[in-house]
């Protein structure tokens, strides 16, 4: 294996330790947002309690999935960026909508360089009133909706809430809503955890609920009975 | 089979590391076999290595890519002891290891368990597996032998065990590993780190259960036979 530095000397190639799908949701008070507590090791589900949903200042919760160590290093980038926020010591507080500008310029500037962090993020939060919840990739493109998902969660989550979400859901409606698409993820995601965390972020603050798991349904009369009918198929 | 030996392939622990935490400390455990392709370049190496007086590493993968790390932050240590006037905390030794595992993900092929004991947190486990992510756990596995002890560990595994149910867990796992992994092998080397101080181990063979398909060993046939006919001239 060629192991010596060239021209080209930093250069990610490949993730390690992964976390699998994040999804988040608007609803009356702030933002829902729903992650399970997994970190892969390729195929292997190797650890088990690892928190990929971190409140950030006052005003901001960040949910990510993709390679874990460079989560854990953005986790201090933005240590440092609210660090020296509050050194102003100016009644003024970095809002959601910054926070996420300032995450889409690092994860973009990376990509320039060919030395991506291999995230995608979630990034909500709720600054005097105003309801924010925006998304960054590992490439850098960004945008901002009524509820977004990452990985698989884009084809399996986001049909769900296009169908079902609407304004103003309570908090009751909204954790159901992605409690269902944690289930729907849970059957059909090989990296998928049954361990979740759901968190929110209102006016009031950030709160990161303690992990819990989720009932699974198996009693169709069909899975009892898959090859009824047609021996020999699955 | 006509294997080439290549003696000049990159010298790789296989290796199967284990650190568990108990009511009071932590046990670290690892087998002793170094490889160099399919040859086993050394039979008892010691892969529990020292940071400080309350913190040691358990390494696998590239024997010199551990072995460097381990060394640098061994002297970043002593430096930050001199200069905090007391024992630097397991915490700090993790993310030292953290630190650089990450910044040269790029280069390292190692991953890394750091356990220890201090008097803030008690005894910590904390994994540092390839890409530089840490990871606080109650007990961690790792290296190629690991593969086998994911189930085993998910069954046997308690929280609150006293010091000797810790290491017997883990003279069991390692032991297991070494019967499956062809990676790992050679004796089990224990490292218990508590309040009192730190307590190596060393376990042959003979010292460890048997397992299926294993059996006894002895020195030679003619044991087993009995004493021999006397020739019929």
């Amino acid at each position: 294996m060629d192991h010596h530095p060239s021209a080209e000397t930093q250069r990610t190639l490949y993730p390690y330790v992964t976390g699998s799908s994040v999804v988040a949701l608007k609803y009356k008070d702030g933002i829902l947002m729903a992650a399970d507590t997994g970190g892969s090791y390729g195929s292997t589900l190797r650890y088990k309690s690892i928190e990929r949903m971190k409140p950030i200042g006052k005003h901001s919760l960040l949910g990510a999935s993709g390679e874990i160590s460079d989560f854990q290093e953005i986790l201090r980038y933005l240590d440092e960026l609210i660090l020296y926020d509050n050194m102003w010591d100016d009644g003024n507080s970095l809002g959601p909508k910054e926070v996420h500008n300032y995450l889409t310029r690092i994860m973009y500037n990376r990509r320039n360089k060919f030395n991506p962090l291999w995230n995608s993020l979630i990034l909500g939060g709720v600054k005097k009133g105003q309801k924010y919840l925006g998304m960054v990739s590992m490439i850098g493109v960004n945008f901002e909706d009524n509820h977004v998902a990452t990985g698989l969660g884009n084809h399996l989550a986001r049909p769900i809430l296009r169908d079902e979400w609407h304004e103003n859901l309570t908090f009751e409606e909204g954790v159901q809503l992605l409690e269902k698409c944690m289930r729907v993820l849970l059957y059909r995601d090989r990296s998928a955890v049954n361990k979740i965390q759901i968190s929110k972020i209102t006016e009031e603050g950030a709160t990161v609920f303690p992990p819990f798991s989720l009932k699974t349904y198996w009693e169709f009369s069909a899975f009892k009975n898959p090859t009824v009918g047609a021996e020999g198929s699955w | 089979m006509d294997q080439k030996m290549d003696f000049n392939a990159p010298h790789s622990m296989g290796t199967t590391i284990i650190g568990v935490t108990y009511n009071g400390g932590v046990v670290l455990g690892a087998d002793s076999r170094t490889s160099t392709g399919v040859y086993v370049a050394n039979r008892a190496s010691d892969k529990i290595t020292k940071l400080t007086d309350n913190v040691y590493v358990c390494r696998s993968g590239s024997a010199a890519d551990s072995q460097v790390v381990s060394d640098y932050v061994t002297y970043f240590l002593h430096q930050h002891t001199i200069q905090l006037g007391q024992p630097a905390t397991v915490k700090v030794a993790a993310n030292l290891v953290r630190l650089l595992s990450y910044n040269n993900k790029n280069f390292l092929e190692t991953g890394l368990i750091v356990g220890g004991w201090d008097k803030y947190e008690g005894g910590q486990i904390y994994g540092v597996p390839l890409g530089g992510t840490i990871v606080q756990q109650p007990f961690a596995i790792g290296g190629s032998g690991s593969s086998y002890l994911y189930g085993f560990f998910d069954q046997a595994w308690k929280e609150g065990m006293t010091k000797e149910e810790a290491e017997d867990l883990v003279k069991k796992a390692v032991s297991l590993a070494i019967a499956r992994d062809g990676a790992s092998g050679g004796v089990v080397r224990t490292v218990i780190i508590n309040s009192e101080g730190v307590t190596r181990n060393f376990y042959p063979g003979d010292q460890l259960p048997l397992w299926h398909e294993e059996l006894e060993p002895h020195n030679s046939l003619l044991d087993i036979l009995g004493a021999p006919e006397p020739m019929n001239i």
